[in-house]
């Protein structure tokens, strides 16, 4: 088997590029904590609304400057559908399911998970600028997907 | 000595096929395949054309027949009944001519494959019609559809295990007759093609009787995450066995149509055990913002869908290596001049062609959404719609529809005459340019958070939902000039089938490169390539597996919400 030169040159060129992919994204990962939302804790589906933290969702401060914000998802809407945070704090959103498999994403940022019934996902994000923002489920859910929506206002 | 009389039997036989062309039996087989393809093609295709209308708010679902249902029917269509009706028909045919006939115990498989399908298919719509089975393809639980659906799935997968199995009998049987004989090369893609087949859908297959046994009350909770996992490690294997098939014309066909020579044997069938054992891991990058898996496990699978780059970025490689050497030995000179010596006119390469180039940007949309921290951004908007409609949608159907331009001939002996070729041309352009206002739109749509799978909405008018209105009118612009290719494709194809003049067209297989080259054997055991896969996958997924039936939550009932 013979590999031409210009062959070998386009491979190494291919497999640096790869390589160079992987690091970016582990040093993102692991030494910025920018890994996707991956958060892994369990919950009964159907007793979600007896089940803490999720029988009292909300907005909490939790730090200086920091907030959770505990929330249900069922067809077709987010319990609670308002939330107000202000800007610039470090917000956590606690996710679960009280059905089936729902998106949440919040338009314009780069927040984006999965909410998968018997299943907790967190997901933290700082809201730099004020404004109203969209957040959508952007996994098919039923008749009213095209529905579920809601805004989250910082100030 | 009984030995030898089979060998000259064989090769008796092989001349006639060469001369005559195809059998009239295995035409049949391959042209009902092709014929149910394309029926699927116009059928989604205008399915498509509707979803493109509404999203963009010009016309309304009725009551009767929602998006949603319209939606799963255009998946399902598309993405399970075209392109694998027309790999198997295509694949069978290259056994055919590649390998002498196909065998007549494998040719009832295929038909027991086929009607198999048809049957399962028909299952599946009836409830989708129905509005029973408003899951989409990808029926994630615990949304539930009726029992119906699941069984016609688990019908399609057997059909198609059935097809699998008649390949590997043909080759298997061709390789005792041949022996220290390498396999042909297009038999070895199909090879590569089948074992991808039944491997990665024995994932699915176990999810899908699960899914049977829970939707019909037998079992009465059913373990969510591990249903989606099974699922994906399927549909991602799925995606690249089409790319595979389409790959499988450019490094075969294509150089034949152009007049050269094959691109390296043994480099050739490298990529193809690459693609085969790195593939079905793969579909773990579906599920990077899931819960219930670490971040540690996703950075590896990141890695693994990423080799799969590494085979792609080699056929890059081969092709533009096969047309320049081409157009040189034309007499094509200077940097670029060898490109002006390929035969652009001619459908059966501008097809292909067009869709190697899509495949350079679809690619890369690829690598972006593997990676952890952008596929964040993109997961579930319209940008991963535009993705598929730019790498199935063009890279691998633009393939498939200049691949038709020869083989319907070839199995109707009958001939492409220069004004078929001109339509051919045609349509291509137009399909060209609606994925190019359709799958561009939708990808930069996506980049500005519009969810996919989602009917018109404006969220209440909100302001960032508003501003993804242009771009939908520019989908259904892109939409509607794809329902006009769909038709004269569609057209093309029955009208080679039946009507076009009578006449001979060749199966173009290209030579190699060096015919004396001698591919190391190896690279024809498909035991140890086949080992090697299970041992990547094994390495992918034993892990997640275990701990998703190990740490389970209580599981979750049928759930209607449509
Ligand atoms: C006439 C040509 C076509 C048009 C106008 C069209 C249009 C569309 C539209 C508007 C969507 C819905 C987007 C959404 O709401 O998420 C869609 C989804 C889809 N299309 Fe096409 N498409 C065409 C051809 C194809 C082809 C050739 C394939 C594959 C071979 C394909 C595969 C798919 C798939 C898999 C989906 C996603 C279904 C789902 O999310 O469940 N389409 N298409
Ligand atoms: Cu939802
Ligand atoms: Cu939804």
């Amino acid at each position: 088997m013979k590999i031409h030169r210009y062959e070998k040159i386009w491979l190494a060129l291919s497999f640096g590029i790869i390589l160079a992919f992987m690091l970016i994204i582990g040093v993102q990962a692991f030494a910025f904590e920018h890994a996707p939302p991956s958060h892994k804790e369990i919950i009964d589906p159907q007793k979600v609304d007896v089940t803490a933290p999720f029988d009292n969702p909300g907005v909490f401060q939790t730090g200086d400057n920091e907030y959770e914000v505990v929330m249900t998802l069922q067809a077709f809407g987010f319990t609670p559908h308002e939330v107000e945070v202000p800007a610039g704090a470090k917000v956590t959103f606690t996710l679960t399911s009280k059905d089936v498999i729902h998106g949440f994403q919040i338009a314009q940022t780069n927040v984006n998970a999965m909410v998968v019934p018997g299943h907790i996902q967190k997901v933290t994000q700082t809201f730099r600028n004020p404004g109203e923002y969209l957040v959508l489920c952007n996994e098919y859910c039923g008749i009213g997907h095209e529905m579920m929506g809601m805004t989250i206002t910082v100030k | 000595m009984k030995q030898q009389k089979q060998e000259t039997k064989r090769t008796l036989k092989e001349k006639a096929t060469q001369a005559l062309g195809i059998s009239e039996a295995d035409a049949k087989l391959s042209k009902s395949y092709m014929s149910v393809a394309f029926l699927a093609l116009l059928i989604g295709g205008f399915l498509g054309l509707l979803q493109g209308l509404e999203r963009a708010g010009l016309v309304q679902m009725p009551s009767w027949f929602t998006y949603y249902q319209v939606l799963t029917a255009h998946g399902l269509l598309l993405v399970l009944v075209l392109t694998a009706f027309f790999a198997i028909g295509y694949f069978y045919a290259g056994l055919s001519h590649t390998l002498g006939g196909v065998l007549p115990h494998v040719r009832t498989m295929a038909w027991i494959g086929f009607w198999m399908k048809i049957v399962g298919f028909v299952f599946a719509v009836i409830p989708v019609l129905m509005n029973d089975a408003t899951v989409m393809f990808t029926f994630y639980p615990p949304m539930a559809a009726s029992p119906l659906f699941y069984i016609g799935l688990a019908l399609i997968v057997i059909g198609v295990w059935i097809c699998a199995f008649g390949a590997f009998i043909n080759v298997a049987t061709w390789r005792k007759q041949n022996p220290g004989k390498h396999i042909p090369i297009l038999a070895f893609f199909a090879t590569g093609v089948f074992v991808l087949l039944f491997f990665g859908s024995i994932g699915v297959t176990i999810e899908v009787i699960m899914l049977i046994f829970w939707s019909a009350g037998v079992m009465e909770t059913i373990n969510v995450m591990l249903s989606r996992t099974l699922f994906w490690s399927f549909g991602h294997t799925l995606v690249n066995i089409w790319y595979l098939t389409a790959v499988s014309a450019w490094y075969v066909i294509v150089p034949k149509i152009i007049g050269g020579k094959r691109f390296s044997d043994t480099l050739t069938r490298v990529v193809v055990a690459m693609l085969v054992i790195t593939n079905i891991p793969g579909g773990f990058h579906h599920q990077i913002v899931d819960p219930a898996m670490g971040p540690a496990l996703k950075y590896m699978h990141v890695f693994m869908s990423l080799s799969i780059a590494f085979p792609s970025l080699m056929t890059a490689f081969a092709m533009f290596y096969v047309f320049e050497r081409t157009g040189r030995a034309k007499g094509g000179k200077g940097l670029f001049g060898w490109l002006k010596k390929l035969p652009w006119k001619d459908v059966r390469f501008l097809a292909p062609f067009i869709a190697m180039v899509a495949f350079i940007p679809a690619g890369a949309g690829g690598i972006a959404q593997t990676t952890n921290q952008l596929n964040q951004v993109v997961h579930n908007t319209m940008w991963v719609v535009g993705h598929f409609h730019l790498t199935v949608g063009t890279s691998v159907i633009l393939t498939f529809f200049g691949i038709s331009y020869w083989l319907i001939p070839y199995l109707s002996k009958r001939v492409l005459t220069p004004a078929m070729n001109k339509v051919g041309v045609i349509q291509t352009i137009i399909w060209t340019v609606g994925m190019f206002f359709m799958a561009g739109s939708m990808h930069y749509v996506g980049l500005l958070g519009s969810p996919r799978r989602t009917s018109y909405t404006t969220y209440g008018d909100h302001a960032v939902a508003l501003g993804w209105d242009p771009y939908m009118i520019l989908l259904a612009i892109g939409g509607t000039l794809l329902i006009i290719g769909v038709l004269i494709q569609v057209y093309a194809v029955f009208h080679l089938m039946f009507f076009a003049p009578k006449g001979q067209t060749e199966f173009p297989i290209a030579e190699s490169e060096e015919p004396q080259e001698q591919s190391p054997l190896w690279t024809d055991r498909w035991g140890v390539i086949i080992a090697l896969m299970i041992l990547v996958i094994a390495i992918g997924y034993v892990v997640p597996l275990t701990d998703l039936i190990v740490n389970a939550p209580p599981g979750s009932p049928p759930i209607r919400t449509w």
